[in-house]
């Protein structure tokens, strides 16, 4: 059993740069074991290179980082077998069999032969594949493959493991099935890191880290980042024509977020009980009908979008 | 007004499955209709077909009064099919490639120059008309893929899984620049794996291993779910599922990352008796509190009694 409190992950002042570029600027951040981390970034936000850095793939600038212990610039080679790396796109072989998967993986990550029929059991059974061990990869629906996936990034049995969009596309039960056994995983004290473009897949994170050009901006349990880092108050109105709607709201300086979400719309602004009566008013002018408006609670990805518009406007 | 698509009874099979199996549905003018499903659900099928690079093996569609398996030809004028892989030349500007589909669509010059601002600015792409199409981030690919796709007011939009790999902000662009084009009667045909995206559409079709489950609007799905769902904020969230997951009236339990979503059957009866028996086995949490469904919640509710291959 893992010591809970131990910091398995540890960044300082993680800098790359990219000739002038500076990909991650300064970048602090600690993991422990049997966390759950996630981190979230528009394209281009520096994600992959930090990730890339704490895999000892890239060289920080400057900076540290100990991974598992070891030191991600200096030790690579040690790092690498610490960790366990899996993306729901590119990790397995379509045209090899579970088995032939699962041996390759064992192969590559060293995993001694004694210790492999023991681990390739534990695989079968865990991605609910004992039978199938002669199917061709490609053929089998997108939850046993991603769960074949992650038991072969985890044969060597890593402290640490590197989640890149591990659901995306994978139906809603195996996603739930999927994120129990990272949760179990987690409860045996691994520490867990999750990039994703998707709140869906947020949702499942204990914690989330936000980076934007570079820097951390936020960082908190998924019901802390909705409660806290909102600015102002998001609102949804039903009306008719959508249309006119948009375009009579595009105008009114106090908005700060304008979305259109099927036959609604969510609007932030900085406090919902002035802002009801006069966006009633801005709207009927226009000769909208407003069959409901009322302040809602932000969902993730309204507050990623909130923060981000919020420090591009900073910038600029 | 008669739909813009019409499909009935559309069916695709290759050998061993049947990837699309009795798909009907009708869109209307000015309206965005997700086929919103996980992989292998159908969504690109159904979409080959209405595009018309696809035979189907029965059934009928019409696109924009076109018949896709008679007059294929004419359906193709009249609508703008986006795979996932949209064929962007890398070494291309982002002007070249714009120029390069208004020309093979046969747009005259004035309404290229026109129109392509227009979506340029409505992408806020309008100060890199000079970038490589091959140096743009993933979702400005995207974004540029759709205002070429657009370049000659196609009357059908056909858009599979657009917003794959693209973040939210730039996700936000792509669905203003959608819902703009609805004021010109366009009508949108859009895929999704994601289930949170189809609260965008104004109705989808909830697809599975080739099944329509629902065909209706995001709000109407929900009402389908039968129970309540519940959240408990906590720090215990393990122990908490193990404390509750054989409780009465306890339909599905599931790990989020700061507590548990539970579905019971009837809220007012069983929140208290939920309370009492974390209390019982002395686990603490903030919050236990009703939350609105999502999508995802009905179609796991639907798709775990109806299927036992996921399992």
């Amino acid at each position: 059993m893992t010591d809970l409190d131990t910091t398995t992950i540890v960044g300082h002042d993680l800098v790359k740069r990219f000739g002038t570029f500076v990909a991650v600027d300064h970048i602090n951040l600690e993991a422990r074991a049997g966390e759950v981390v996630g981190f979230l970034g528009p394209n281009g936000a520096g994600k992959s290179t930090t990730i890339r850095m704490l895999c000892g793939l890239l060289r920080p600038t400057s900076g540290q980082a100990l991974v598992a212990g070891y030191d991600v610039a200096r030790e690579a080679e040690q790092v690498r077998r610490h960790i366990g790396y899996m993306s729901q796109k590119f990790s397995l072989y379509n045209d090899l069999r579970v088995i032939e998967n699962i041996r390759f993986f064992g192969s590559m990550y060293d995993v001694p032969a004694a210790m492999l029929k023991e681990r390739e059991a534990w695989v079968l059974e865990m991605a609910g594949l004992v039978g199938r061990e002669s199917t061709v990869t490609g053929t089998l629906p997108s939850g046993w493959k991603q769960r074949l996936a992650l038991g072969c990034a985890v044969l060597h049995r890593p402290p640490i493991l590197f989640l890149d969009e591990p659901t995306s596309g994978v139906d809603p039960i195996s996603r739930r099935q999927f994120w129990e056994l990272i949760h179990s995983m987690a409860a045996d004290g691994v520490t867990v890191l999750v990039t994703t473009h998707y709140m869906d897949e947020a949702e499942y994170c204990n914690r989330l880290i936000l980076i934007f050009h570079g820097r951390i901006v936020a960082s908190g349990s998924p019901s802390e980042l909705k409660q806290q880092t909102m600015t102002g108050e998001l609102l949804l109105i039903e009306c008719d024509p959508l249309g006119r709607a948009l375009d009579a709201l595009q105008h009114v300086p106090d908005i700060r977020d304008l979305a259109v979400f099927g036959n609604a719309l969510h609007v932030v602004v900085q406090h919902a009980q002035t802002a009801i009566p006069h966006l009633r008013g801005v709207l009927s002018g226009q000769g909208v009908t407003v069959s409901r408006i009322e302040p809602i609670h932000p969902s993730l990805e309204d507050v990623f979008v909130s923060l981000t518009a919020q420090l591009s406007a900073h910038r600029t | 007004m008669p739909p813009t698509v019409a499909v009935t009874d559309l069916t695709k099979r290759f050998p061993g499955i049947t990837a699309v199996d009795r798909l009907t549905f009708e869109v209307q003018a000015g309206e965005i209709f997700g086929l919103v499903g996980p992989d292998g659900a159908g969504k690109t099928t159904a979409l080959r077909m209405l595009a018309g690079v696809l035979t189907p093996d029965g059934g009928s569609a019409t696109v924009a009064g076109a018949d896709i398996i008679h007059d294929p030809e004419t359906a193709k004028a009249r609508l703008s099919y986006m795979p996932q892989r949209f064929g962007l030349y890398e070494d291309l500007t982002v002007e070249e490639n714009i120029r390069f589909y208004a020309d093979v669509f046969g747009v005259s010059r004035p309404e290229r120059v026109e129109r392509s601002q227009r979506l340029l600015d409505a992408a806020g792409m309008s100060p890199f008309t000079d970038r490589l199409a091959g140096k743009l981030s993933g979702g400005m690919k995207q974004k540029l893929g759709l205002v070429c796709a657009l370049i000659h007011r196609p009357q059908v939009i056909l858009l599979d899984e657009p917003t794959n790999g693209v973040d939210p902000v730039s996700r936000r662009d792509f669905w203003r620049i959608l819902y703009s084009l609805l004021a010109e009667g366009i009508c949108i045909v859009m895929s999704t794996s994601y289930l949170d995206e189809a609260e965008r559409c104004h109705r989808v079709a909830l697809l599975h291993q080739g099944h329509m489950l629902y065909c209706e609007s995001p709000a109407e799905l929900k009402t389908h779910l039968r129970g309540t769902v519940l959240s408990v904020v906590s720090g215990d969230a393990r122990r908490i599922r193990t404390a509750l997951v054989d409780a009465d009236g306890v339909l599905h339990i599931w790990l989020v990352g700061d507590g548990v979503r539970l579905v019971v059957d009837d809220a007012t009866r069983r929140i208290p008796e939920l309370r009492a028996a974390l209390r019982a086995a002395h686990l603490s949490f903030d919050r236990l509190e009703v939350v609105k469904p999502t999508i995802e919640d009905l179609f796991v509710a639907v798709t775990s009694t109806s299927s036992g291959e996921t399992s």
